[in-house]
């Protein structure tokens, strides 16, 4: 089945993304990341940032929370085409992310193996305040079969 | 270490190209450990069987694994007098493991915006035979 316009602005159930401390140690051990400012809250406070912060790519792992789409996807058929992050604060240990994923775009282009669908996919993550503090942008390349 | 820099906005030029940083061959416990920090357990990162039946050799790095190396590099290029504030990744061919990948900038923009010193950067993110595992570009801001 293809996906059609109608999709567009579908959103997902809100769900909360916790932020710990454990967490983002083991994300930045991960990847090999030593910055300490990831760790060392000592170091951390001594500079502007003034607390231990998440690297960059850690707000993906809100994505095993919840917010899944009211939408059959095939998921042999997606792939991970691009990412992106908006950030508007640093993320830190303790904080409570309330985040809702939307389908904001749905369009076709001709690739080598036909035409695709590209579909991309915003979750916004505000804090307690409702102010944003971040959107991570999937676009999902949604291949023919 | 990484930290000990500070991005000196001043002394930047377009078309600069800025020290690469060459991580670690990739290992199959860090894409384990990978799959536990972010929670995605697709099986076609950590199990060897499951990605050939998909049609690859084996298991495959997350693309997202790769965009973490291009973090922690933008990161140590902005140190603490620079924050990101865009980040952005197309993916491109699969990382294994036991691949090499090396992340390398280029100064593409330097503009301001709200009398704040910005900085656009070009990443790139290639193997050690040269193969593009992903392009990418952040936009870096004075602290």
């Amino acid at each position: 089945m293809e996906l059609d316009n109608s999709i567009i602005g579908m959103t997902g159930e809100s769900f909360t993304f916790e932020v710990e401390k454990g967490h983002i140690k083991r994300f930045a051990e991960a990847i090999g990341d030593n910055n300490p400012l990831y760790i060392n809250q000592e170091y951390a406070e001594k500079t502007p940032y003034q607390s231990v912060i998440a690297p960059p790519t850690f707000l993906i792992a809100a994505g095993a929370n919840g917010g899944d789409l009211p939408l059959e996807l095939d998921t042999k058929r997606m792939l991970h085409g691009e990412q992106e992050f908006i950030y508007y604060k640093s993320v830190r240990p303790g904080d409570s992310l309330q985040c809702q994923m939307k389908v904001s775009d749905l369009y076709e282009r001709e690739g080598k193996s036909g035409s695709m669908q590209f579909l991309i996919l915003d979750t916004e993550m505000k804090d307690p305040q409702g102010e944003l503090v971040a959107i991570s942008r999937m676009n999902i390349i949604y291949r023919k079969i | 270490m990484a930290t000990t820099t500070s991005l000196d906005f001043t002394s930047l030029k377009e078309g600069q190209q800025l020290k690469s940083l060459t991580k670690p061959p990739v290992t199959k416990v860090q894409l384990v450990k990978y799959a536990g920090a972010s929670g995605d357990f697709n099986p076609l990162h950590t199990d060897d069987e499951f990605a050939k039946k998909v049609g690859m050799d084996g298991a495959i790095a997350h693309g997202m694994l790769i965009m973490g190396f291009l973090g922690e590099y933008v990161m140590s290029i902005a140190g603490t007098s620079a924050e990101i504030f865009r980040f952005r990744m197309r993916f491109g061919s699969v990382t294994r493991p036991g691949d090499q990948i090396t992340c390398s900038s280029t100064v593409t923009k330097i503009y301001k915006e709200e009398d704040t010193h910005c900085v656009e950067l070009a990443l790139k993110a290639e193997k050690a035979n040269g193969e593009t595992v992903g392009t990418g570009i952040a936009h870096l801001r004075q602290l």
